[in-house]
Formats: structure tokens, C-alpha cells, sequence
């Protein structure tokens, strides 16, 4: 289970062996992050944003950072080269002269792929367009399990933007790996999980059903994974207007849910949680979004070989 | 209608009726140098209607190509007007740079990379590898 130098393009780069490994190393710096303190000291991280990212970009920033580990990049793409139109194959081999490991946001499909391709360090898939998000996925798993100690034998609800929602495609792609794992896709017609998404879950015998009704859903909900409407997926701003308010998650549809249901989010969210849910124990998107700073720690380590 | 048989190269027959100009224009074969027969809706007794193309003094063609657009075409190798080999085609498990994603949102829309597919399945739909929106290539 070797990690070093790898790639993470998607969650199935790694086995569920190699995961547990990355969650493992997770709880143990969660537990005495100051052990830690200083491992990645002299190493470099690299982070190309294409695209605009708060959480993704600051946990990826802060997990080296607090590694003892610098960081150098760009947040949007009109402060570099890539302005002046350098492909995405020079940039990382440009990149891969000065850092220790990469990590890309992009607003294309396939893009880290490419990267990968040209890289000799270790490129981290942060969000490519509408397709997968890989270490929101790790993010999603370490919470699930440090807060319900198993993957197995749950019913986990997916609720909003089913098709642009990178994080829904490498959550459903890494949950199939897992014993009596149940879906719940509940959409709009025009906002389903993508045709491959589908394909991936008949072809592993998943056990799914697309809805479009979240109130009736939730009832049976061991997880709910609420997504944003993403204003920025959208070519006609007058499907992204309709859309946008399908699903609102608020207290009065919380009551029909069950006392140990799991909400996630991945964050950002506009409305489609209700602010009155925040303080409900079952809310648990921002202690997610703190797991997330810790899984990457462990993945940057994990990716440099350093433990 | 009468075409001639030809003395050595390649014919490609059973093309489903309408596919042979495709079928033609993916092979990359020079029309301005080579001597090149495209029959269109020829009267077929297993299909009903079938194209057929001639390739005079060809001895070699893409069977990866012919395989993703029609693997139901027979390609029948000829020397001294006889046939001398038939080539079963089948569907490749990769191709590059046959066809283009048509996924507007994948990176190869906007980087200059080779567009990439993977058999997806035996019904000849392929996955691209980058973005991996699934295409009927063959449509």
C-alpha cells in the first residue's frame, strides 16, 4: 500500500484498503495534530486554481501549512500564465520543477487527467467541472465514519443537483465499494445523476431509486448529502433561475426525518438548507468541513511518503 | 449496376447502407491517388440494402476505425481477383483520435490532447477518457 508519488483523480485511484490507510493516519493527527507539526517541513505544495474555491482551496492551504509544509500557487487563473492561454500540460510541468505535489481546480471535465499525464509529482484532483471531486469524497467518508463507524448497511439520500455535482459522482463511485449501501437520488428531471453515474451503479448491483419528492424521502435516511444548485454549471441562466430553489431543507421537514440522520453538505450553500437547521445535532456540514483539512494532512503525507 | 472486381487489395463489405461514406472518410484514404470504388445501397440478401467499398492495390487499412463504425462489415483481403483472407473485425478496447467528445464541457473541448475512448460496452458505446461522458461512437 504504497502511496507515495500516486495520483488521486478520482476516489477509485486508491483501494478501500489504501482509504482506511488515509482515515487511519486521519484520526491519529486529529487526535495529536502536534505530532505532526513539522513533518512536511521543506516541502512544497502547489495549488492551481482555475477556479473560484474557498474551503477546498484553504483546507488543502491550511493541511500544509500545518504540516510545517509552504504553499505557492494561484487562485485564479488571470494571474498567470495561463492567461496568456499556456495549456494545462505546460503549466504542470512547469509547476512540477518548483513543488512537492500539485493540487488543480478546473472548470473542465478530465482536466487533472491531463495534468497527470505531465506530471512527475503527485497531482490531487480538486474539483474538475461537473465530474469528480475526489478529496471532498475522502472528506465525506472520514466524517460518515467518525460519526457512525461504518459505510455498511446505510441509506443515504442524495438530494439537489445530481448532475453537475462532482462531489455526488465520487461519493456514489466510492459508497458502491461498500456492503448494503443504499441510494436515495432525489432531483429534478433535468438535474439527474449523469448517464455513467447510472451505468456504474446497475453495473455494481446497487440498490437506487431516483425520486423527485426529498419530504417523502426522508423517513428512510440514514444520510442526507443536500448539493448546491450550481449557478456556474449552467449555459442559460434561465434554467439555473428555475431550478435553483427545487429543495430547501428546513426544520419542518427535518421533523419527518429520523433522530440519527447524518446531513451533509459540502458547502457552499445558498438556500438550500435553511439557516434553522444549523443548530439541529443533526447538522453536521461544518464539523465535515473541518474533517476536511485533516484527511488531506493525511493525504499530503500520505502522497510524499512521509509518516 | 456493374463494378469490376479488383485484381489485389481490400473489400469491405456488409457496411450497413448509409455508413460507407463514413465508413471511407475514416480511413483516411487518399482518393486522389488511390483507385477507390464506394457502392452505396447495393442489394443485399442477409440485410436487404449494404455499402461496399473497393480499395485497389490497398493493402492495409484501420481495423480498429472499421471496427468501432460498423464490426459487422467483413473486410475480405484480395490477390489475383481472389480472396485470400477475411479479417473478423471487432470492437477495440481503446481509440484515439477517431472521433471527438462531444461533451462541451470536457477538458479536450479547450486542450489540444488526443481524444481518447474506452469499450464501454458490447453494444459499442465508449467512454471517454477524460470526462467520461459514454458515446455511441458509431451514431
Amino acid at each position: 500500500m504504497e502511496l507515495k508519488g500516486r495520483h488521486l483523480l478520482e476516489p477509485l485511484n486508491f483501494s478501500v484498503a489504501e482509504m482506511d490507510d488515509i482515515f487511519e493516519l486521519a484520526e491519529r493527527i486529529i487526535k495529536n495534530p502536534k505530532n505532526y507539526a513539522e513533518v512536511c517541513k521543506g516541502q512544497l505544495l502547489a495549488t492551481l486554481f482555475y477556479e473560484p474555491s474557498t474551503r477546498t482551496r484553504f483546507s488543502f492551504e491550511a493541511a500544509m501549512l500545518r504540516l510545517g509544509g509552504q504553499v505557492i500557487g494561484f487562485s485564479e487563473p488571470n494571474s498567470s500564465a495561463v492567461a496568456k492561454g499556456e495549456s494545462i500540460a505546460d503549466t504542470i510541468r512547469t509547476v512540477a520543477c518548483y513543488a512537492d505535489i500539485a493540487v488543480m481546480r478546473h472548470p473542465k471535465e478530465g482536466s487533472a487527467i491531463i495534468a497527470s499525464k505531465y506530471s512527475d509529482i503527485p497531482v490531487v484532483n480538486a474539483g474538475d467541472g461537473g465530474h469528480q471531486h475526489p478529496t471532498q469524497t475522502l472528506t465525506d467518508l472520514l466524517t460518515i465514519k467518525l460519526e457512525k463507524g461504518s459505510f455498511e448497511n446505510t441509506t443515504v439520500g442524495l438530494c439537489g443537483d445530481l448532475k453537475f455535482g462532482r462531489t455526488v459522482h465520487s461519493l456514489i463511485r466510492a459508497l458502491l465499494r461498500y456492503k448494503g449501501v443504499k441510494f436515495v437520488l432525489i432531483s429534478p428531471e433535468e438535474l439527474k445523476i449523469p448517464e455513467y453515474v447510472r451505468e456504474e451503479m446497475k453495473r455494481a448491483g446497487a440498490d437506487f431509486e431516483e425520486i423527485l419528492d426529498l419530504k417523502a424521502a426522508l423517513p428512510n435516511l440514514d444520510v442526507l448529502y443536500m448539493t448546491r444548485v450550481q449557478r456556474e454549471r449552467f449555459f442559460n441562466e434561465a434554467d439555473y433561475i428555475r431550478l435553483k430553489d427545487t429543495y430547501i431543507l428546513d426544520k419542518a421537514k427535518l421533523s419527518h426525518a429520523k433522530e440519527s440522520l447524518m446531513i451533509l453538505h459540502p458547502l457552499p450553500r445558498v438556500n438550500e438548507i435553511s439557516t434553522d437547521v444549523d443548530s439541529d445535532p443533526r447538522a453536521t456540514y461544518f464539523r465535515q468541513a473541518k474533517n476536511g483539512m485533516f484527511v488531506r494532512m493525511a493525504l499530503i503525507m500520505k502522497l510524499l511518503g512521509i509518516e | 449496376m456493374q463494378i469490376d472486381g479488383i485484381e489485389k487489395g481490400i473489400v469491405i463489405d456488409h457496411i450497413r447502407a448509409g455508413y460507407g461514406i463514413k465508413v471511407l472518410e475514416h480511413l483516411n484514404i487518399d482518393t486522389t491517388k488511390n483507385t477507390v470504388a464506394l457502392i452505396m445501397n447495393a442489394i443485399s440478401k442477409k440485410h436487404g440494402r449494404k455499402d461496399i467499398i473497393k480499395l485497389q492495390n490497398i493493402d492495409n487499412v484501420d481495423y480498429n476505425v472499421l471496427g468501432v463504425i460498423d464490426h459487422n462489415a467483413t473486410v475480405n483481403i484480395i490477390e489475383n481477383f481472389e480472396r485470400v483472407e477475411k479479417v473478423t473485425l471487432q470492437l477495440p478496447q481503446t481509440i484515439k483520435n477517431v472521433f471527438v467528445c462531444k461533451n462541451p464541457r470536457c477538458v479536450t473541448s479547450i486542450e489540444n490532447e488526443p481524444h481518447i475512448f474506452h469499450l464501454f460496452d458490447e453494444s459499442g458505446r465508449y467512454r471517454c477518457e477524460y470526462c467520461d461522458n459514454i458515446a455511441e461512437v458509431s451514431q
